[in-house]
C-alpha cells in the first residue's frame, strides 16, 4: 500500500478512483477526538480506490451499484413515517448527525460511553485488520468520520434497543457508527433496522465488546430498494463466558454486504450466527463472515440461508479460524440456498483455517429448489401451486425470522418493506 | 356396504402409467361405488403405490393410457389441487415433513380450499380452531401437534393420525389410504382404523392399499383386489385377504395373467 502523507486526501499523488475522489473532496475537515486517524483513513481510502473483483474478498461481488450512488454525504431529509414503537422496545433513530444522539433518555442499565473509551473499544473490536484494503466497508466509514453512538451496558436491560436508520429516497452516503461495551454479565437485546428506498449508500460499522458472561442478542433487519446499497461491518469481541447471538435478514438492496466478524479473544465463548438473504431482480447480497477463536473451548453455530430469484446473486463466504491455541473448539457452519429461478446465481464457500488438532468443525452447503415432494403434499390437500410455494418459502425463512424479536415483524410488513414510496 | 344401484364415484379403465419412462401400471380396472370399502393388496413393486399417486396427480408419474372418471368427470385432466378440492384424498404412506409451516395453518388453508370449492364460507382462525378441536377427537390427537410444523418430528403413528385428521377435516368423497397401517403399533392402528371407520359412510368410498391382513381385521372391506405386475389379477370378498395371509403371494406368479405379462 502507498504510504500516504497525513494531509488532506486531495494531496494524494496517485490517481484516485473518481468516485472515491469525489466523496473525499466533499467531506468536511475532520474534527473531534482524533483527526489524524480520520485523515489516515481518508488517505488509505484514496489509495485503495473501490473494491475490485480482482480481490479475493470481492471476487463474486459486483460493486458497480456503489458508483451509481452520488458520492457525497447524504443530507437527512424529513423523517419518513416509521411504524409505531412496539411495547418493550426503545427506539433510537440514527440519521448520521451527532445532535440526534443527544438528550436521549436511556433505559436503566444503558449510559453513553465517552468518546475516548468508545474509540478504544472500537479499536479492540476492529483489530489491526481494519487498515487493509479488504476492509473497504470499514475504511469508507472511517473516512467519513461519522458521529458515534457509544453505549455502556450494565446488568440486564429490559427493553429491546432498536436502532433504526432510513436513508429514504435521498441521494448520497449515510455513514453510521455504533459502539457497545457490555460489562460483565450484562444482557442486551438489540435490533438494528436499516431501510432505504432509493439510490443511496448506508455505511454501518458496529463494534461491540462482550466482557465475561455478557450476552448480546442481536437482530438486523435490512430492507432496501433497487439502487440502494448497504455495507455493514459488525465487529464483535467476545471474552470467555460471553454469548453473541446474531440473526440478520436482508432483502431488496441493489447491493448489500454484511460482514459479521467475531473474535473470541480467549475462547470459551458462544457465537450463534443466523442469516437470511433474499435476492430478486438484479440484486446482489453478500455475506462475508469471519469467526476467530484465540483460545480453547469456543463454540460456533452458524446457519446461512438464501432465497435467490430473478437474476439475483447471492454470495456467502464463511471463514472460521482455529489457531493452535483454540483446542476443543466446537464449530458448525451450514449454508442453505434455495434457487427459485434459472437465472439466479449462488456462490457459497466455507473457508476453514484449522491448525488446532482437537477440534470439531463441521460445515456443509446445499443448493436446491423447492422440494417437489413438499409441494405435491400441499397440492394434494387442495392448496394451489402458487400458494403452496409461498407457504414453503415462508416456512423456509421462518427458521431465521423466528430468531428476531417478535416485534421485528413490523419491519417485514409490506407497507414498510418497500421503503418510503409507500405512504 | 355393497349397493349395486349406488352411484359410481371412481371408475378406472385400462390405466397405464410410468415413472421415469419405466412402465409400472399395465392396465388397471377398478370401480368404486358410494358406500364401498376396497382393499388393494400386493407385494412391494406390484404398482399399488403408483396407482395411488397417479390418482392423486403426482407430477413424477405419467399416464400413458386409459382413463379415470371421478363422478363422471375426467380426473386425469385436473391438477392435483383441483382433485383434492372436489373430494379426492390421498393418505400418504410417508407423510412429508414441512419445516417452518405450522400444522394448524396448513390444515386451515387446506380446509378452506375444499370448502370454497363446495361453495361454503371460508373459516376464520377462530371458527377453524373450533372445528379442528372437534375433529382431533376422531384420532385422539394431542392439540399440541397443531402448533408444530407439519409432520416435523412426529413419530410414525403421529404422522398417520395427522393424515386421518386431514381426512376428517376435508371430508373426501373418495379416500385412498396408501399403507396407512405401516409403521403403526397396535394402539395407533386401532385409533387410525377407528378414524377411518368413523369417516366411511354411504356417500363416500375408501380405497385401502395395504400389505397386511391386520388392517383388514380392523376395517372390513367389501372388496379385496390382488395386484401384481401393474394389474389387478383377482377380486374377491374379504375372504381373499385371509387366503393371501395363509398362502402368501407366491401363487400369484402362477396366475395366467401374470404368465402372460412376464
Amino acid at each position: 500500500m502507498v504510504a500516504a502523507p497525513l494531509t488532506t486526501a486531495a494531496a494524494v499523488a496517485a490517481p484516485v478512483h473518481p468516485w472515491v475522489g469525489a466523496l473525499l473532496a466533499g467531506l468536511p475537515d475532520p474534527a473531534g477526538l482524533r483527526p489524524e486517524s480520520v485523515l489516515a483513513a481518508q488517505a488509505a481510502l484514496a489509495a485503495a480506490g473501490l473494491p475490485s473483483r480482482r480481490q479475493e474478498d470481492w471476487r463474486f461481488t459486483d460493486t458497480t451499484p456503489i458508483t451509481a450512488v452520488d458520492p457525497r454525504l447524504l443530507e437527512p431529509g424529513a423523517p419518513a413515517p416509521l411504524p409505531p414503537v412496539a411495547e418493550g422496545h426503545q427506539r433510537v433513530v440514527l440519521d448520521g448527525r451527532a445532535e440526534s444522539l443527544e438528550g436521549i433518555a436511556w433505559p436503566e442499565g444503558i449510559e453513553p460511553l465517552g468518546d475516548e473509551e468508545a474509540q478504544a473499544v472500537l479499536g479492540r473490536c476492529l483489530g489491526t485488520a481494519a487498515a487493509k484494503e479488504s476492509d473497504w466497508p470499514v475504511l469508507v466509514n472511517s473516512a467519513m468520520s461519522p458521529a458515534v453512538l457509544g453505549l455502556r451496558v450494565r446488568g440486564a436491560v429490559a427493553p429491546v434497543l432498536e436502532l433504526v436508520s432510513d436513508a429514504g429516497e435521498a441521494q448520497g452516503v449515510l455513514p453510521l457508527r455504533v459502539v457497545l461495551l457490555l460489562e460483565p454479565e450484562a444482557r442486551l437485546e438489540l435490533l438494528q433496522v436499516h431501510l432505504s428506498g432509493g439510490a443511496n449508500l448506508t455505511s454501518v460499522v458496529v463494534g461491540a465488546e462482550l466482557t465475561s458472561g455478557a450476552e448480546l442478542r442481536h437482530g438486523v433487519v435490512a430492507t432496501g430498494a433497487a439502487g440502494s446499497v448497504l455495507l455493514a461491518r459488525l465487529a464483535i469481541r467476545q471474552a470467555p463466558g460471553s454469548r453473541w447471538s446474531l440473526a440478520t435478514v436482508s432483502r431488496g438492496w441493489g447491493l448489500v454486504r454484511l460482514e459479521p466478524r467475531v473474535v473470541q479473544s480467549e475462547g470459551e465463548a458462544e457465537t450463534r450466527l443466523r442469516s437470511l438473504q433474499l435476492v430478486d431482480g438484479q440484486q446482489i447480497a453478500d455475506t462475508h463472515s469471519r469467526v476467530r477463536f484465540d483460545g480453547p473451548g469456543g463454540q460456533l453455530e452458524q446457519l446461512h440461508k438464501v432465497v435467490a430469484d430473478g437474476q439475483g446473486r447471492s454470495v456467502f463466504n464463511g471463514a472460521v479460524v482455529v489457531p493452535r491455541a483454540a483446542q476443543r473448539t466446537d464449530a458448525s457452519q451450514l449454508s442453505r440456498s434455495l434457487l427459485l429461478s434459472d437465472r439466479a446465481r449462488v456462490d457459497t464457500k466455507p473457508e476453514l483455517e484449522i491448525v488446532a488438532d482437537d477440534v470439531r468443525c463441521a460445515h456443509g452447503a446445499t443448493v436446491s429448489r423447492l422440494q417437489e415432494d413438499e409441494l405435491f403434499y400441499l397440492r394434494s390437500r387442495g392448496i394451489g401451486a402458487a400458494e403452496a410455494a409461498r407457504l414453503l418459502l415462508r416456512g423456509y425463512c421462518q427458521e431465521i425470522l423466528g430468531e428476531l424479536p417478535a416485534a421485528a415483524a413490523i419491519w417485514q410488513a409490506p407497507s414498510f418493506s418497500a421503503g418510503p414510496e409507500t405512504p | 356396504m355393497i349397493r349395486p344401484d349406488a352411484p359410481v364415484l371412481l371408475e378406472i379403465r385400462d390405466l397405464h402409467a410410468s415413472v421415469a419412462d419405466q412402465p409400472i401400471l399395465h392396465g388397471v380396472n377398478l370401480t368404486l361405488r358410494a358406500g364401498e370399502i376396497h382393499a388393494v393388496m400386493g407385494r412391494n413393486g406390484s404398482g399399488k403405490s403408483t396407482l395411488s399417486k397417479v390418482l392423486a396427480g403426482h407430477p413424477a408419474y405419467t399416464v400413458t393410457g386409459g382413463s379415470v372418471r371421478y363422478r363422471g368427470e375426467d380426473l386425469l385432466a385436473l391438477d392435483p389441487e383441483q382433485r383434492a378440492r372436489i373430494g379426492l384424498f390421498l393418505g400418504f404412506q410417508y407423510p412429508v415433513e414441512i419445516p417452518g409451516v405450522s400444522n394448524l395453518e396448513f390444515l386451515r388453508v387446506a380446509t378452506n380450499a375444499r370448502r370454497q370449492e363446495g361453495g361454503e364460507e371460508e373459516l376464520d382462525t377462530f371458527a377453524f380452531e373450533d372445528l379442528v378441536n372437534e375433529k382431533l377427537q376422531v384420532v385422539q390427537m394431542d392439540p399440541a401437534f397443531l402448533e408444530r410444523s407439519v409432520n416435523e418430528g412426529f413419530s410414525g403413528g403421529e404422522k398417520k393420525r395427522n393424515e386421518i385428521l386431514q381426512m376428517a377435516l376435508l371430508e373426501p368423497v373418495v379416500a385412498i389410504l396408501d399403507e396407512t397401517d405401516s409403521g403403526l403399533d397396535i394402539d395407533a392402528l386401532r385409533i387410525v382404523s377407528g378414524g377411518v371407520n368413523h369417516l366411511a359412510g354411504p356417500d363416500n368410498a375408501t380405497l385401502l392399499i395395504t400389505h397386511y391382513q391386520r388392517l383388514l381385521d380392523a376395517i372390513t372391506p367389501d372388496y379385496v383386489h390382488v395386484m401384481a405386475h401393474g394389474r389387478i389379477l383377482r377380486t374377491g370378498g374379504k375372504e381373499l385377504a385371509l387366503e393371501l395371509e395363509q398362502r402368501g403371494y407366491d401363487w400369484v406368479d402362477a396366475e395366467p395373467a401374470v404368465l402372460e405379462a412376464v
